[in-house]
């Protein structure tokens, strides 16, 4: 099965009927319905049925449809889970998850929905989004609390609070979230999206940003406004060089296979399993990017 | 009768006559002569200043059942149509034909004098509240909505007598050459009174601000015009002119204005001498930004860009990305500023702009126009005039003579309007037929007519994706419910001419 | 006891959106639907089932509801209706205790 792409997650208020409608159309890979930070407390219950509804009646084509439920710990969190979860989601973002616990509280729930409603087994997926200081100090464990579990997120604003640093513009205090995340993400298998990019108008910063965790190695990043996703995509297209090299790696290993030859060599240099996998997300990206 | 799209024609409409099914957008082949003029003349010593509006249009021989004429330059700003229609009522006059280029909230004084029987009737253009009016049997005679070429047309063919024209002018000379490019209530271009003045048997200027003999620049010339009366106020600037027009910020239509860069991209059309027009709204403005900054990036130069001009197409051009601007109608200060200052900058009446029966009209070297609409249908067939509930709210404008004119004519609209699904199995009311509609850009989706395979593999080469414009409709009906079809008596109430005097559809009374 | 008139709202005037306020009364008999929608025309009728359905599938027979709509889809419609009457129930059980 095709991976999915997850250049850009697009946020979208849960009580927002003219967003959550038109939430498809501008091109993000995914939309996270959000029940959680946009929503007022006296709102929480008007939209989780707006949203749930949404889920059963709009038809979002190829987009992941996520929704970000309130915490466990808040007097929301079962609720949003109990009402969304029957309405299927592709997956459901969790936030503020600090121990395995956690996970398993979420995995035991969409277990029982999954039954009841005769789902899939393990279709809704978890991603869990790190936003503490023990959330991060756990988070090699979290990566691999769950079949469900195919991306991990943090949040810059509460883990920043958190741990006393000063958010800025810049982003240098979140070197070690990043890079640990990264590393938990890559050793769990799964893959990892960097935080939002608040500065909605400042399009030269969010490239900036968004170069920097690419090349670090993310695989994608959240975004607050419609306006973000084409920065985004942008600096994960692929160059054309970068394609090209890729298509020759693919041909090389096709060519491999036929004449049943083991390891082979392009350029000097062993292609094994590693890079024919990166050689082929070259070409999903520039797939993506209408490049091929 | 069924004309050639299929909608029921009657052959005869009580109070117009015979009616001339629309038979295609490029079938008629016109027959008669132009309207000709008794010659008129004026002594040396004859003075056209009068010194009031009520002596000019007893001068003019103001009668019952007359036709005047009227131009919409000063927009939701202008005082003369209320002016005019005010004193005629006063003079206790009956019965009259209004024929003006378009009508706004402005001039809802207009629905008074339809109950008072001033006016008992309406042809060119109608609005809201006059267009409901019409909708709900308030005339006798059905209104007979034309397009700008098509009105022109009407006129210089005879068909539309104008009796008096009526001419708010921002400047004014005392014998009467008129410009709008300067005074207090400037407007710009006065290219949709050029006509009228030319061809009307009574020309009477209105202005606010008279100047010595002669003025210069001339937009209409001394020789078309009986009378000049000076007034306090023509109209108010705030709604005459918009300070600066933005391009909108919605991220929804900024989606539609992003593709239709790429499909005009795609075209081929985007080279040197490229030709383009799009209207004043905010995604027809951010259209015309992207396009822009595409014809930079890739370092062409178009020919022109027509039609309704804004400060944006003021600012290509002097960025040197059109060699000229052709301008029927100045949206905003820039606009004016630029008609004035900028030698390329050129002033155009409606009949150079779009009448299809002259020796040759701008729309016909038009490589793309942007338009909207209020529905489309799996014909590609574009209304304007109605909206979903039948009711009469629109004026065409230039839409069906720049959608037969340009080589490639996109709608671009969102799917929705509110719950209303704008891309529907069936339009209320055809405005421009689908044979010359190319294009249709929504933010969920592209769907090109199928009679032009060119375009059709182009952007496949382009791999811009394409949907068929029955799917897209069935998006919007899973979106919103299968609306309720309005419901119409027999009665006639509106008539849409086509651009070349033909029939394309009639508007019948909503129940 | 005092008569329990119990009302909820839920909704905004947004575009799209729909402000729906519901009030349950002793003297209300049947279902009364108030409407005011800029699609009342194309889609008046299919917008009052949609009411009643949710209604119906809340059990509740009596009450008195009136729908601002402003262009807005039929899932968003249901949401709001059910989102009010659940507000006016939560209040009536709240006053009971």
């Amino acid at each position: 099965m095709k991976k999915r792409l997850r250049r850009t997650a697009l946020y979208v208020p849960g009580n927002d009927p003219s967003m959550i409608q038109n939430a498809g159309i501008f091109g993000s890979d995914a939309i996270v319905l959000d029940l959680e930070d946009a929503v007022s407390v006296n709102e929480k219950d008007a939209a989780r049925l707006l949203v749930r509804n949404a889920l059963k009646n709009i038809n979002y084509g190829n987009t992941e449809v996520i929704v970000r439920i309130n915490s466990f710990f808040t007097p929301f969190g079962k609720d949003d889970l109990e009402i969304i979860g029957r309405a299927h989601p592709d997956g459901i973002r969790v936030p503020k998850v600090e121990t395995i616990q956690d996970i398993q509280n979420i995995e035991k729930f969409l277990d029982r929905i999954e039954a009841e409603e005769k789902f899939e087994k393990n279709s809704i997926k978890i991603l869990p989004s790190i936003e503490s200081a023990l959330g991060l100090f756990n988070v090699f464990e979290i990566a691999k609390a769950s079949q469900r579990i195919e991306v991990i997120n943090f949040g810059a604003e509460d883990y920043t609070a958190d741990i006393g640093a000063e958010r800025t513009k810049e982003g240098k205090e979140l070197f070690d979230i990043r890079t640990r995340m990264l590393l938990a993400a890559r050793v769990a298998g799964i893959e990892v999206q960097d935080s939002v990019f608040a500065h909605v108008r400042d399009t030269e910063g969010l490239i900036r940003e968004t170069q920097f965790i690419k090349q670090l190695g993310f695989d994608g990043k959240s975004v607050i406004h419609p306006s973000q996703i084409l920065p985004v995509h942008q600096v994960f297209t692929p160059s054309q060089e970068e394609i090209a090299r890729a298509k020759r790696i693919i041909f090389a290993i096709k060519e491999a296979e036929k004449k049943k030859s083991g390891v082979i060599s392009l350029d000097g240099r062993m292609v094994d399993a590693p890079v024919v996998a990166k050689a082929r997300r070259v070409l999903d990206y520039a797939q993506a990017a209408g490049l091929l | 009768m069924k004309n050639k799209i299929g909608r029921e024609i009657p052959d005869e409409i009580k109070g117009i006559g015979k009616i001339k099914p629309f038979m295609g957008a490029f079938s008629t082949i016109p027959s008669c002569d132009r309207m000709s003029l008794p010659i008129t003349f004026k002594n040396r010593d004859e003075k056209k200043i009068i010194s009031n509006l009520k002596e000019a249009v007893k001068k003019a021989g103001i009668k019952d059942g007359m036709t005047v004429s009227f131009h919409h330059h000063l927009r939701n700003g202008d005082y003369v149509v209320a002016m005019v229609l005010d004193l005629l009522a006063d003079l206790g006059i009956k019965n009259l034909t209004i024929a003006p280029t378009a009508l706004f909230p402005v001039h809802k004084s207009v629905t008074k004098h339809i109950e008072s029987g001033l006016v008992s009737s309406i042809q060119g253009s109608v609005n809201g509240p006059i267009g409901a009016l019409s909708s709900h049997g308030a005339f006798d005679v059905p209104v007979i909505l034309r397009s700008h070429g098509g009105r022109a047309r009407a006129i210089e063919a005879g068909e539309l007598k104008i009796d008096i024209a009526f001419i708010a002018a921002p400047s004014a000379d005392q014998y009467g050459n008129l410009n709008g490019i300067e005074g207090p209530s400037a407007c710009g271009s006065l290219g949709y009174a050029m006509t009228d003045a030319m061809c009307a048997d009574k020309v009477i200027a209105i202005t606010d601000h008279l100047v010595d003999y002669p003025l210069f620049p001339i937009s209409i010339p001394q020789i078309y015009v009986d009378y000049v009366v000076q007034v306090d106020k023509i109209g108010d600037p705030k709604g005459i002119t918009s300070g600066t027009l933005e391009i909108t910020k919605n991220p929804l239509r900024l989606v539609i204005a992003r593709r239709v860069a790429e499909i005009i991209e795609a075209s081929g059309l985007l080279k040197n001498g490229f030709s383009f027009q799009a209207g004043a709204g905010g995604t027809s403005l951010a259209v015309t930004q992207f396009v822009a900054e595409k014809m930079t990036e890739m370092g062409i130069r178009g020919s022109f860009g027509s039609g309704g001009i804004t400060g944006y197409f003021v600012k290509m051009l002097k960025e040197n990305l059109f060699k000229s601007l052709f301008d029927v109608q100045s949206f905003d200060l820039e606009a004016v500023q630029s008609l004035k200052d900028n030698p390329n900058h050129l002033e155009m009446s409606a009949s150079f702009y779009a009448n299809p029966h002259n020796r040759g009209c701008v729309v016909n070297n038009l490589d793309a126009v942007i338009l909207g609409a209020t529905q489309i249908d799996h014909h590609f067939n574009v209304n304007v005039n109605t909206e979903s509930d039948g009711v009469l709210l629109h004026g065409i404008g230039g839409h069906m003579d720049t959608a037969a004119g340009a080589k490639l004519t996109i709608i671009a609209t969102p799917l929705l309007r509110g719950r209303i699904p704008i891309v529907v199995d069936k339009v209320i009311t055809v405005t421009s037929p689908g044979e010359t509609v190319d294009v249709l850009v929504t933010e969920r989706g592209i769907a090109v007519n199928p009679n032009r395979k060119d375009l059709i593999d182009k952007f496949k080469e382009a791999k811009i994706s394409l949907k068929n414009i029955q799917d897209l409709s069935k998006e919007a009906y899973d979106l919103t419910g299968i609306p309720e079809e309005p419901r119409f008596t027999e009665k006639i109430i509106g008539m849409v001419e086509y651009r070349d005097g033909t029939v394309i559809d009639v508007i019948r009374q909503v129940k | 006891m005092k008569d329990q008139v119990n009302i909820g709202q839920a909704g905004t005037l947004e575009s799209s959106d729909v402000l729906v306020f519901v009030r349950f009364s002793p003297q209300q008999k049947g279902i009364k639907i108030d409407l005011e929608s800029p699609s009342e025309k194309c889609f008046g009728k299919m917008i009052l089932k949609s009411i009643e359905d949710v209604l119906n599938d809340l059990g509740i027979w009596n009450i008195y509801i009136k729908v601002h709509d402003r262009g807005a889809l039929d899932c968003t419609i249901r949401a709001r209706v059910e989102t009010a009457v659940k507000r006016a129930q939560k209040n009536k059980g709240e006053q009971e205790e």
